[in-house]
Formats: structure tokens, sequence, C-alpha cells
């Protein structure tokens, strides 16, 4: 187990360390438009916008094609905060029930895997860790919830969880609410 | 020696004389001890003891990373008695939020055998850094109630003034007032003590409330001029470390600054005592004494307390009243209310208010600010409270911080006085947290986002290497027949 841990360790550190070479190395220079408006988004990757990822969507939203309040897990604060930087009208989010989205994490059942590798074919993020035919595993920190490892998994031994609550996530409610 | 004034301030109703007339007693050994790996501000402990082990009083049985406190915040956590080791699991944490952390059960034997202790004969003859190094393994952290690891304060570079901290400004606590009086010797020495461990720091200062004379007397008898000992006029928030340095030297800590960076480092008085026992006796920091006071018991009293005892057990020693209700961790001003008694004591645990059903009347309804500005007069850090409270109330977070919000101190001052009773504070710590949370929710969006383009690149860099090995295979036929 501690081995294990230690080694998922090492090769964060590792692919952490390439990543930030690599995103000075190879810079993409974009529309510095598109680049903040994409910077507004979380970032999940999910494509609950219906585009296939933050970037497509700002690309969209740069292009007046795609109103600014498809992103459902930026919630109501995302779309303000698209509001206020494009200076355009607030427009209320098609799903109002889910007004505060809790933030999801997925959980493979190690035991029931069979290491097809679909998911981590699927995760936009590379949060998911394993070889063929070896058991895989989410790098908890990495996941941003987006569902997508889920549905591919045949064996549906992917779960979503909510992040657990510590303390150091812990914030102070607002008072009205106390 | 002249002394200065800090903007505002207030002056309470100590609440002192309920607990400070007798001495400390030792609270009883408790048949469970809770230690939780995080108790104090930092970087948790990591266990090194397994469920079924037997350990010794003041053993380590929870340590920095890598058994190595020099380059971490972080601070060893020792067995308080001996016994064994019967859980590591999550428990619910002295936390306004009422969430457990992972700690480490110890059921006690009832023999409390220590393990053996190592002492520094003489002091003087170690360089200061290995004395730095005896006081991190000692687990010792600022006792006052924040909880810093101690050793790493004590890393500062050219301190030219340690200060010993007795204001004890709060209402109802009366631990440091206890030990001044009866450990003044202790006291002294340890401060003696922290100067050669900060490479002898010219001037050391203990500064005590006018509103504890005997605590005053008892140091003055025992430094023999050795230390200086300072009266203070009693305000509120006197005992905050940067009102203390503006009282004491007339210097203010910048902004983003740390005390250390003007030459000045603060500790405690307890704090003083456990360096002064870790170093003459060995002893690491398995205990500390606590003030359990309020209405809510019939005898308020200073224990002494090993560390991991449940609250429960220590009022229940002080006569507890039917009824009770509110149990308060800290001060009466900047204390955290707590859902239950059922939690242990650790090592920023200074004092418990209890308190019966009915005791206080409910706060009367908040009204809307009248914009008196009574919240600006008695601010110690001369911040707006009414701006502040306006950006919080309505989520103008960046006006919020543009008026410097993270200087609060949370000293509740402009609270106390507000004629409208508004929580402001509750609307800082609020608006901190919010600001906090957003900061590191961005962080990992962008960390998100990197991953996302890197792994983008990936996709395309292989449908290249693909197509080339393709493009290879194509025109050379000879290599695909096997
Ligand atoms: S819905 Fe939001 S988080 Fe998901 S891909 Fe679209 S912009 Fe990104
Ligand atoms: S692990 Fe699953 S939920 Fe998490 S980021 Fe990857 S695909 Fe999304
Ligand atoms: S998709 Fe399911 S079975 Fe396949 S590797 Fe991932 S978790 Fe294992
Ligand atoms: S004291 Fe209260 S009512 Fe007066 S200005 Fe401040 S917040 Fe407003
Ligand atoms: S709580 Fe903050 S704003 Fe209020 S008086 Fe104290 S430092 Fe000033």
């Amino acid at each position: 187990m501690l081995l294990t841990i230690g080694m998922l360790g090492i090769l964060s550190l590792i692919f952490g360390l390439l990543l930030g070479y690599t995103s000075v190395r190879f810079k993409v220079e974009g529309n510095p438009i598109i680049e903040q408006i994409n910077s507004h988004l979380p970032q999940m990757q999910c494509g609950k916008c219906s585009y296939i990822g933050c970037h497509p969507y700002a690309e969209a939203i740069a292009n007046n094609e795609v109103a600014i309040n498809q992103c459902l897990p930026g919630g109501e604060s995302t779309m303000l905060a698209l509001a206020r930087f494009l200076d355009r009208e607030p427009i209320p989010l098609e799903a109002p029930e889910e007004v505060v989205p809790t933030k999801l994490l997925a959980i493979i059942d190690e035991t029931a895997c069979i290491g097809c590798t679909k998911c981590i074919q699927a995760c936009p993020v590379d949060a998911i860790l394993g070889a063929p035919k070896w058991m895989h595993t989410v790098i908890a920190q990495e996941c941003t919830g987006c569902e997508l490892c889920v549905i591919v998994c045949p064996v549906d031994c992917i779960k979503m969880a909510p992040v657990p609550a510590t303390l150091s996530r812990w914030k102070w409610p607002h008072p009205s609410q106390i | 020696m002249r002394l200065w004034q800090f903007h505002g301030g207030i002056h309470l109703t100590g609440h002192k004389d309920l607990s400070n007339h007798t001495g400390i007693i030792p609270a009883k050994l408790p048949k469970f001890l809770i230690l939780p790996l995080l108790q104090h501000i930092g970087e948790p402990t990591e266990p090194i003891v397994r469920v079924g082990d037997k350990v010794l009083k003041g053993q380590i049985i929870a340590h920095c990373f890598g058994s190595d406190c020099s380059l971490m915040i972080s601070a060893p956590i020792h067995a308080s008695s001996s016994g064994t080791v019967v859980a590591i699991d999550a428990r619910p944490v002295p936390h306004p939020s009422a969430l457990s952390a992972p700690g480490i059960v110890i059921e006690t034997d009832g023999e409390d055998r220590w393990t053996e202790l190592t002492a520094i004969p003489d002091y003087t003859r170690l360089p200061a850094a290995q004395v730095r190094e005896h006081i991190a393994q000692a687990g010792i952290v600022g006792l006052g109630g924040a909880g810093f690891p101690s050793h790493v304060k004590l890393r500062s570079k050219d301190i030219d003034t340690l200060i010993i901290n007795g204001a004890e400004c709060e209402p109802y606590i009366t631990c440091d007032d206890r030990l001044m009086r009866e450990y003044p010797q202790e006291i002294i020495e340890g401060a003696e003590i922290l100067k050669h461990t900060l490479g002898g720091a010219q001037h050391c200062i203990i500064a005590v409330e006018d509103n504890k004379p005997e605590a005053y007397q008892a140091l003055v008898a025992a430094a023999q001029g050795r230390v200086e000992v300072i009266k203070i006029p009693t305000l509120y928030p006197t005992g905050g470390e940067r009102q203390l340095i503006q009282i004491l030297t007339n210097k203010e800590v910048g902004r983003f600054q740390i005390p250390a960076s003007i030459g000045i480092v603060v500790h405690n008085i307890e704090t003083t005592r456990a360096v002064y026992r870790a170093v003459t006796a060995g002893r690491p920091l398995i205990s500390r004494v606590v003030t359990v006071t309020g209405t809510g018991v019939e005898k308020p009293q200073n224990f002494e307390v090993l560390l991991g005892t449940p609250m429960r057990e220590v009022i229940d020693q002080c006569g507890r009243k039917p009824n009770l209700e509110t149990l308060i961790m800290g001060g009466g001003m900047m204390g955290l209310a707590l859902p239950s008694d059922d939690l242990p004591i650790i090592k920023t645990t200074n004092c418990l208010i209890v308190g019966q059903v009915g005791e206080l009347p409910p706060p009367p309804p908040p009204l809307p600010c009248i914009r008196c500005g009574a919240c600006a007069q008695v601010c110690p850090i001369n911040l707006l409270p009414q701006q502040l409270y306006w950006y919080c109330a309505a989520k103008e977070f960046k006006k919020a911080q543009a008026h410097s919000l993270f200087e609060c101190i949370d000293c509740g001052c402009c609270a106390y006085v507000c004629p409208s009773h508004l929580d402001l504070v509750g609307y800082y710590r609020y608006a901190k947290a919010e600001i906090r949370a957003a900061a590191a929710e961005r962080k990992a969006a962008d960390q998100a986002r990197q991953r996302h383009e890197f792994r983008l690149m990936r996709l395309v860099r292989e449908k290249q290497e693909k197509a080339a090995r393709h493009q290879k295979s194509k025109s050379n036929p000879d290599l695909t027949t096997f």
C-alpha cells in the first residue's frame, strides 16, 4: 500500500514536472480573448455545455455562437463572471435546481477493474493511472469530477462520490446560516 | 520604560475572578487519550506506531514527514501517558465544523510510566541550532491558542528583542496568570533559553497586564534583573502579537511582514515554560494548563491536563451543573463554540467556558447598520469595519480585500460596540473563507487546464507518429510481412 502510494506520488511528481515544462515550452499562442474567457471556466472538460471541453466552449462564446449560461458545473458564479468580463447581460442557468453544484470525485473499485484502459482514454485530464490488464486508480487531487469515465467502463466499477469534507476544505458559513 | 498605544481597543469585564484564586491542580488520568495528528498550524504529523503497540509516556507516536521537523511547519505528537494504541482513525476534533480528523487513541494502563528522557545539562554550551532541534523534538507549539510550531519561530535570524506575552487580555482565561504566579522561576529561565536559541537577542521583555499584580510581583522577584518585566495597561486586545509589539516598541509590523522581519519574536508564557521543561528535564509537551470556567461548573479551576483527555471528563471534575448548553474553546471574545464536549483537549485548548441553558439571552436580532462609526473607533488595526461589512455582505470580495480585509485579526471589538448587533466578525470570516476557497479553486482549474492541454498535445503527437509509421510501412512493404 505504502509502496503504491509512493510510486503514485513519484509518478505524479514526474508528470507534474513534465507538464510544467511542456506548458512553458509549447505554449500555444491563442486568441487572447478566448484564453481569457477560458480562464473563467471551471476546466472540468466535462462537455455538459455540449462542446468537447472548456476551450471549445470559450471559442464559441468569443464568436458569439452560444449563450454564456451553458456551463452547468460552473454554476451561477461562472455565468456572472463571464457576464462581467464580456459586459453582457447575465442570463439565468437552465438547471436552476442545482444552484450550488457539489464537487464530485471518481472512485474506481479496484477489485472489479479488468484493466481495459477505456477510462484512461476518456479522462480529459489524465487523472487515471494504470496499465493494460492492471487495476486502475484515480489520482484524487487531479480528478475534476467530469464523470466522463463512468459511462465508458464495461464493468461499471467507477462511481462518483462527493469530495469528502476535511478541515482544510471547510469554510465559515454565511452569518445568516448559523 | 516608555510605553506606546495602539489604535482603538475596548475595556472588558474580565470574569477572571471565577478561576484565578486557586492553584493549578492535575486533572485525572483518563481511560482513553485521543490525540489528533494535527494539533498545530501547519502540516499534519504521520503516525509511527501501530494499533496494538505498547507506548510509554513521552514517547513520540506521530512525527513530521520523514521524522525531520527542521524544514517543516510541524511538530511531533507524544503519548501523554503509558498504555496501548487501540485505534488510529478519524475522530471528532475540537473545531467549529464538527468534522473528524485522523488521530491516535491510547488506552491508558494507569501506570503513567515515562519513557527515557534526555535533558540538556547545560544549554549555554550548545549551539543554538541544536537547542532548537531539541525544542522541535519536544513537540512545542504556541500554547496561547494559535499553535504555531515554536521551533519555526526560533529559526529567525537577527532578532533584537524577545517578547514573552503575559498579557492574557481575553476574558475568562487565567491559565497564564496562574502559571506566572506559581512557576515564575521556570518562566524566567525559559525566557533565557529562548534568548540563547535566538542567537542571543539583545533584549528580553515579559509584558503583564496590570490586572494581574500578583503575577507581575512574582515575575519581578524571580527575574532579579535578568529579564525586564513590564506592566502594561489592561485593554483588549493588548495580547495580540502586533498590538503588544506596538505598545512596547512603537514599531508597526507591516502588512505582509512577520514580526521577525523587524527583529522581534513573541512567545507565550506557557510556551516558555514548556521550553524550560523540555530543555532542563527533557520533558516533551504532553500536558498543558486549561482554564475550565463559566457558570456551568460548580468550581471553576485551572488544570494541568494530559493532551488527549476528553473535555467531558475535565468538566466533570469541576462539578458539572445540569442543563449545560454552550461550550466555548478559547476566550470570551475570540473563542469558538464547540458542538459537544466529547472532544479531546489538544495543544491549543487554553480555556473552556461552560454555560447553562438560558444563561445568555439569545442575541437580539441584527438591525441595519446606521453608519454610526463606533466600530471604526475601536478597531485596533484602524480598519473601516462598516465598509468591510457592506462589501462582505454584498459579496464584493475584491473591494473588501482592497480595504485590507486580510489584516483584520477577528478580535471582535467592532461587533462588541455595534449598536445594531451585527455579526461583523461572522461576515469577515465568511468572506475570508470564500476568497481563500476561490483562490484554491482557481489554482486547481488552472492545473486541470494545463493537464488537458498536455493531453491534447499528446494525442496529436501520437496520431502523427502513427501516421508516420503507416507511411513508412507503405513505402517499405517488406517490413510488414511479419
Ligand atoms: S460545461 Fe463547463 S466545465 Fe464542462 S466542458 Fe463546458 S465549460 Fe468546461
Ligand atoms: S477520473 Fe473520471 S471524473 Fe475524474 S477527471 Fe478523469 S474522467 Fe473525469
Ligand atoms: S474502464 Fe473500468 S474496467 Fe476499464 S480500466 Fe477503467 S476502471 Fe478498469
Ligand atoms: S458600529 Fe455597527 S451600526 Fe455602527 S457603523 Fe459600525 S457596523 Fe454600522
Ligand atoms: S474584528 Fe477586524 S475589523 Fe473588527 S475590530 Fe477587530 S480587527 Fe477591526
